[in-house]
């Protein structure tokens, strides 16, 4: 790899600007002709999009598709066979590890299953990259009380994570991925298993975060209830209830990208893919 | 078919062996890096050094005591029952000692690291770790490899001085040996060389299994059949290789010192 790219890439600790705003121009994420296999087998092909600062963007499609893959690139755990990942102008896909895991420190992850770490209490969980960066106590108890509370679990500080339910597990991720106040979050199918009701409740919290943080996120589903959800509701932060938009609206800062067959067929607006004509996204989503 | 089979088999191993040497590589030299995970070094010195104990020292004790047995009746044909310490010892300290506390410790321990590595794996809590800026290679190998070669030094200084105990007993309970001369034919036939050969194998046995047992454990796939899988293999790669190497560091500090 040439010096260049790799100095481009580089991230200073000591500089107190943070390495969103290093390149303030630069959207959240920009994926350019991706491509991507496993055991020979291509999963992406040819994927380009973008997520603009602020902006959210579901992305739909069969399991199985690739989407989890997308975010793993995204975040830097997977490197591309061919194409360029950005993030806040940085290019993932040719950063030392070093550099990564610096850059990491302004992305949350919400895995597929949680993937809290088992032998940490939940304040630990939450509060695991405070502690790694050496932040005092008082200040870690603070704020992690503060992320448990916004996913309405401050009472479950002392629990392990095996003494949680599903629904309870993911919330704690999300505390976890929330408590740094990072400038993008991803969520890798935040709703999957979980029953209807737990869903509302985790949804609603993506929503909360979208509406009160205004960070940008991509979430990964394979519920079409939920992506709707998300582009027809708000957050009312008088009320600190989730309310539905009037009718006919849908949230402007909320698209969505369509993975069918290792490619991206849609990539568009909430009213774009509701009027569709291309009868794949006509199927998917009657 | 057979060539093409025998072709992937080849480039597998071959990019095992890469992985493995990266992995060491990269874990080693975190060690200069910062931040430095000093408590984790002393919750694994602990885990691995403290909890191996028991274990060690029962094995040291025995091997030691069958040691004597055997060889004093032996030694008696000869005339030399005399010698039983200096035979114990000596085989105690450059041989048995080392490799037994190494086999032991891999039992141990490299299953213990390839399991709890693996778990970590398939439930993505690694890949976590990663995505919360923290390095696993810093915070989870590093540790376990310095507590590892340390602790592994230290286990074996005790196992060895167990399993001198250990012969005495039996040379002077069931064998009715004088017990100053056990002691004094021991102390006397140990040279510097003998020392030096007995010590420094722990440290590469220590690397050995450490290295083994984290690198199993990261490359772990497959749910919980795989985590089995790694455990399994970490042991009997770290064992074969702790033998493989003993055999050719006892090659080289005999060539060095001629002992």
């Amino acid at each position: 790899m040439a010096t260049r790219e790799l100095a481009a890439n580089a991230i200073d600790p000591e500089s107190s600007t943070p390495p969103t705003e290093v390149h303030p121009e630069a959207p959240a994420v920009r994926f350019e002709h991706v491509t991507i296999g496993f055991d020979e087998k291509p999963v992406l092909e040819n994927i380009s999009f973008e997520v603009k600062r602020g902006e959210t963007r579901i992305l739909l499609g069969p399991a199985g598709v690739g989407k989890s893959v997308m975010l793993k690139l995204a975040n830097g755990l997977l490197k591309p066979d061919s194409g360029r990942v950005f993030v806040f102008g940085y290019e993932v896909s040719a950063m030392r590890e070093e550099d990564l895991f610096r850059l990491r420190e302004s992305i949350g992850t919400v895995f597929q299953e949680g993937a809290l770490f088992d032998s940490l209490t939940v304040r630990d969980n939450v509060g695991f990259r405070l502690t790694e960066e050496h932040v005092p106590d008082e200040e870690i108890d603070r704020r992690v009380s503060e992320a448990l509370r916004f996913v309405e679990l401050e009472h479950t500080m002392t629990k392990f994570p095996s003494e949680l339910s599903g629904g309870m597990r993911r919330r704690v991720a999300i505390a976890r991925a929330i408590v740094t106040r990072p400038a993008l979050l991803l969520y890798d199918s935040p709703t999957g298993g979980l029953d209807p009701i737990t869903s509302t409740t985790i949804i609603e919290l993506v929503i909360k975060q979208r509406d009160v943080s205004l960070a940008s996120s991509l979430l990964v589903t394979h519920r079409l209830q939920d992506a709707f959800m998300l582009a027809t509701h708000r957050f009312n932060k008088e009320t600190n209830q989730m309310e539905s938009l009037p009718a006919r609206q849908t949230d402007p800062s909320t698209s969505f990208l369509i993975l069918h067959q290792g490619g991206l067929v849609f990539d568009g607006s909430t009213h774009d893919l509701v009027h569709s004509d291309d009868p794949f996204i006509k199927g998917y989503i009657s | 078919m057979a060539l093409t089979t025998l072709d992937a088999a080849a480039k597998r191993g071959v990019t095992a062996v890469q992985e493995y040497s990266l992995l060491s590589a990269r874990a080693l030299a975190n060690l200069f890096r910062r931040p430095f995970y000093g408590a984790d070094i002393i919750t694994q010195a602990d885990m691995i050094g403290v909890g191996s104990l028991p274990i060690v020292v029962l094995t040291g004790f025995f091997t030691g005591g069958v040691l004597a047995l055997q060889s004093a009746s032996t030694l008696a044909q000869f005339g030399a029952a005399a010698v039983t310490g200096q035979l114990v010892s000596l085989s105690m300290i450059k041989e048995l000692g080392p490799v037994l506390t190494s086999l032991m410790v891999s039992g141990r321990n490299a299953s213990g690291m390839a399991s709890e590595l693996g778990s970590m794996m398939v439930t993505e809590q690694i890949d976590a770790m990663r995505a919360l800026g923290t390095d696993p290679l810093k915070k989870l190998v590093m540790p376990r490899i310095v507590a590892t070669v340390i602790m592994m030094f230290f286990l074996t200084i005790v196992s060895d001085a167990v399993g001198i105990l250990g012969g005495a007993a039996c040379a002077v309970f069931l064998l009715g040996q004088d017990s100053s001369q056990y002691f004094h034919t021991t102390y006397q036939s140990l040279h510097y060389a003998d020392i030096m050969q007995g010590l420094v194998k722990p440290i590469f046995f220590g690397f050995i299994i450490a290295t083994i047992g984290c690198y199993y454990g990261m490359n772990t796939r497959g749910g919980t059949q795989g985590v089995g899988r790694s455990t399994t293999q970490a042991v009997v790669v770290s064992s074969v290789l702790i033998i493989a190497t003993d055999f050719v560091i006892s090659r080289f500090m005999i060539g060095l010192f001629g002992r």
